[in-house]
């Protein structure tokens, strides 16, 4: 997997806290794991440099103590990056990144709505997927939420 | 409707069909659209909450449910991360099952695609003629699965039905009688001058935009970008098949028209390929109840474009999280887009051309005059005829073509 092995390559060299957190699972697949103050700087050098040109989604996760999201990148030539961020649950705040996939709004929304994460520079908008007077501290895709019978 | 008065009409919200049903609110004036506002999740079923509390198989029949019509699609996509994760290699044979129907299923939406698209421009007779080949691969459909839709063909480790000589005989012999009528589509939408007055430069999105959008399927590739899941990460038997990916540089409706009948005569190719080179073998391979911890991420071309669902399991035999992307939730960015500074003549087609299913319920649409403040109720089929008429005013009129080519070609 020459392809892959060279992304995995690039992002080590240019940003050395990724040793040892790219892993390649199969053929047109990476997941990395970054901390939240780099995340940007990955995010943006994996589009601008490594021409990830287009946001497949974003996905939240409820791992226990905190929250965490991984954003899926692809390439043209169908590699995935997937590139995750964890953050506590008391203050579960990340950066938007409509800057740079304006696309991503509703993925973010989703975000907001489901896991209750706070996305800094997310333009006030309609909410999705919950309707609008869906509690605002019911947040139904975390673990410990359970549907009121 | 005059033209001196501003609107805001609210229009949808609900069709129950898919994940991800849509309300646009739109700000007129006069006839011309000023802006769009999009409020989406009136029907979210909550699917992926419930995947967590169901096991992996009940899974595979309720993932299927999230769309009607790209039920196929959604259950493959899961199953595919699900196997990944559990390292099963599936038989050949099941990934040419599971690629046949696959690309039935495409048949079938694009048919029905048609269909909703000349109904919405007012060219009913070729409503009724997609329609009518569409029962051709939906009995093939039935035949092969026992289902028109929903097929419940995929278990986890391959498929749960073979497909007999005679289904293989009886499948080659639909496509030909399709591939004939598609053949006599494309015809009409490369010569017929209405058709083309009226969906050229109709729903323009730029090839940028469509970029920067991050659309997907037939609505990006008509703005001239070349991604298709099929050959950029292939999945079940494509990496060994030869097609071409359909792209148009029109950017607008009538491209998106022209992309999905091209890509009918794609979808033939490829599934009289599937059929000769179907290797003889078992159908299934035994998957554990268990699923070892994991993650995975599964894409897959839908009709309406590139699919995601991203798996992570924990040992036990329930996943620990299921996401789903269907595509409309990608391409419903672009029609805001697509709408601004249009006629709200244009707004069913617009919509119609990302493929939505938007047209399987019945709506309401209420007009609030924003400068007197008064309201007015319009249905649905109301706007619908407004656009009809107003295009007839504006010189376009199926009257003489539906005439005309009903009864043609038989």
């Amino acid at each position: 997997m020459p392809q892959e092995e060279n992304i995995k390559q690039e992002l080590i060299k240019k940003f050395s806290c990724l040793e040892n957190r790219v892993n390649i699972t199969r053929p047109r697949r990476l997941f990395l794991e970054v901390d939240p103050a780099d995340f940007e700087k990955v995010f943006v050098f994996a589009k601008n440099d490594l021409n990830f040109s287009h946001l497949i989604s974003i996905t939240g996760l409820d791992e226990q103590d905190k929250l965490s999201f991984m954003y899926h990148l692809a390439l043209d030539s169908g590699i995935v990056l997937n590139i995750k961020i964890s953050v506590s649950k008391e203050n579960p705040v990340i950066r938007t990144v409509t800057g740079y996939f304006p696309g991503a709004e509703i993925y973010e929304r989703e975000l907001a709505d489901l896991f209750g994460a706070r996305i800094d520079g997310l333009p006030p908008g309609n909410r999705y997927p919950l309707t609008d007077d869906w509690p605002k501290d019911q947040f139904p895709l975390r673990k410990d939420w359970k549907p009121i019978v | 409707m005059h033209d001196s008065h501003k609107f805001k009409i609210p229009m949808g919200p609900q069709h129950p069909a898919l994940k991800e049903p849509e309300s646009f609110s739109i700000a007129l004036k006069g006839e011309k659209i000023l802006g769009v506002e999009i409020r989406l999740g009136y029907n979210h079923r909550g699917i992926e909450k419930a995947c967590e509390e169901r096991s992996y198989i009940q899974d595979i029949y309720l993932i299927e449910r999230v769309c009607g019509i790209c039920s196929h699609s959604h259950s493959t996509c899961f199953i595919q991360a699900v196997e990944e994760i559990a390292c099963l290699q599936i038989p050949e044979r099941a990934k040419y099952i599971r690629t046949l129907i696959g690309e039935l299923e495409r048949i079938h939406s694009h048919l029905l695609w048609l269909g909703v698209a000349g109904h919405e421009i007012g060219f009913d007779t070729l409503l009724m003629y997609t329609w009518r080949d569409r029962e051709v691969v939906m009995d093939l459909l039935a035949e092969l699965t026992g289902n028109r839709v929903n097929y419940a063909i995929n278990t986890i480790g391959g498929v749960r039905r073979d497909v007999s000589e005679q289904q293989a005989l009886d499948v080659l012999k639909a496509v030909d009688i399709l591939e004939e009528r598609t053949k006599y589509y494309i015809g009409i939408a490369t010569t017929e001058t209405s058709i083309i007055k009226r969906l050229l430069g109709v729903g323009v999105l730029s090839h940028e935009d469509a970029l920067r959008l991050d659309a997907v399927g037939p609505t990006a590739r008509a703005s001239g970008v070349t991604r298709d899941v099929r050959r950029d990460d292939p999945y079940a038997a494509y990496g060994s098949l030869s097609f071409d990916v359909i792209t148009d540089n029109h950017n607008d409706v009538y491209g998106r028209t022209l992309v999905r009948v091209k890509e009918l005569l794609e979808s033939f190719k490829i599934i009289r390929q599937v059929i000769k080179d179907m290797p003889a073998g078992p159908l299934s391979v035994k998957a554990p109840r268990k699923i070892p911890a994991g993650e995975a991420l599964s894409r897959y071309e839908a009709p309406r474009g590139e699919d995601m669902h991203y798996i992570k399991s924990n040992g036990t035999e329930k996943p620990e999280r299921v996401k789903v992307r269907a595509p409309t939730l990608a391409n419903v960015q672009a029609v805001k887009h697509m709408l601004k500074d249009r006629y709200l003549a244009d707004m069913p087609i617009v919509i119609a051309a990302i493929d939505p299913c938007f047209s399987c319920t019945d709506r309401l649409i209420s007009v609030d005059y924003l400068d007197t403040n008064r309201k007015q109720i319009i249905k649905w089929q109301d706007l619908h005829a407004y656009s009809i008429a107003w295009h007839r005013r504006h010189g376009i009129d199926f009257t003489k073509l539906n005439k005309e080519t009903r009864g043609a070609g038989f």
